[in-house]
C-alpha cells in the first residue's frame, strides 16, 4: 500500500494538470527504509512529450547524488498519462528499475482543460513493478505524515 | 589505485549488495568486462548483444554523461569515479 500526505498527493495532480498535455513525471524521496514519501520532487520531462517522459541525463545524476548525501530512495516515482489511463505502459514497465519504489500513475486524460467540465477528474493510482510484473496497490491519503499514525490524538486549537 | 564505480539498487544483486565497487581497464568497455569477471552477470545487464551499452542505463564518468563522450570507448584511468544509473523514463 502506498501512503502518502495530502499536501504531496496534491502537488502531484497539480504538476500533471500544469504540464498536460505533455506528460509530467517526478519522484517523492524518504529515508531509506521507511517507505515514507517526504520530500516531493517535480522533474522536468526531458522529452517534452505527450507520450513519452524521461529524466535529463544531469539531472537524473544530480537527483541521485542529492539522495544519496541525505540517505533518502526514490519511494515514489510519478508520471502523468494524458490521454490513456492510469496504468503502467509496456514502455513503463521495460524502464521500471527501482523495485522498491511505488509507481505512481496520473491521469489527465478527464481533467478539466481536457473535458471543459467543472467537475473533473484526475486519476491517481500506484503500482508496484518488479521484473515486468505489474501489481496495483491501495492508496492511502493521510491529512499529514506526522500524525499518519495517529490520527485520534491530533488536537487542532 | 583504482577505478570507483557506483552501483544502482536494482544491479547490487550482482555485488553482494554493495553501492561500490572497483575495477581497472583503459576504457569504459574494459573496466566493464573486467568488473564482469569479478561480479559475474553485470556486464549483460550493461551491454546489449550488440556491444552497446542498453538505453535503460545511463553510465557517467567523473559526471560526464558517456552517451557524449564515446559511449564504451570512453577512455579511463585510475582515480576515475563511474556512477551507473536506471534510467527513469518511460510512456
Amino acid at each position: 500500500m502506498l501512503r502518502i500526505d495530502r499536501a504531496t498527493y496534491d502537488a502531484i495532480v497539480a504538476h500533471a494538470r500544469k504540464d498536460h498535455p505533455d506528460e509530467a513525471c517526478g519522484v517523492v524521496a524518504g529515508p531509506e527504509g521507511s517507505d515514507r514519501p517526504e520530500r516531493f520532487i517535480p522533474m522536468l520531462n526531458a522529452a517534452r512529450s505527450p507520450t513519452f517522459y524521461e529524466f535529463e541525463s544531469g539531472d537524473l545524476l544530480r537527483l541521485y547524488r542529492d539522495m544519496d548525501d541525505r540517505d533518502e530512495v526514490p519511494v515514489v516515482i510519478y508520471h502523468s498519462h494524458t490521454a490513456t489511463e492510469a496504468y503502467p505502459s509496456r514502455t513503463d514497465i521495460s524502464y521500471a528499475s527501482e523495485p522498491e519504489a511505488h509507481y505512481v500513475l496520473v491521469s489527465t486524460r478527464e481533467h478539466g482543460e481536457q473535458t471543459g467540465l467543472v467537475d473533473d477528474e484526475v486519476e491517481f493510482r500506484s503500482f508496484r513493478i518488479v521484473e515486468g510484473e505489474v501489481r496495483e496497490e491501495d492508496v492511502e491519503v493521510v491529512e499529514s505524515y506526522l500524525f499518519g499514525h495517529t490520527p485520534t490524538t491530533v488536537v487542532y486549537d | 589505485m583504482a577505478i570507483e564505480v557506483r552501483i544502482p539498487t536494482i544491479l547490487r544483486t550482482h555485488t553482494g549488495g554493495n553501492k561500490t565497487v572497483e575495477g581497472s581497464g583503459a576504457t569504459l568497455g574494459a573496466l566493464v568486462d573486467d568488473l564482469d569477471t569479478q561480479h559475474p552477470g553485470l556486464k549483460n545487464r550493461l551491454v546489449t548483444e550488440e556491444g552497446k551499452l542498453h538505453r535503460f542505463v545511463n553510465v557517467y564518468v567523473n559526471d560526464e554523461d558517456v552517451r557524449f563522450t564515446g559511449a564504451l570507448d570512453t577512455e579511463v584511468k585510475d582515480g576515475d569515479s563511474v556512477t551507473i544509473l536506471p534510467a527513469v523514463a518511460g510512456g
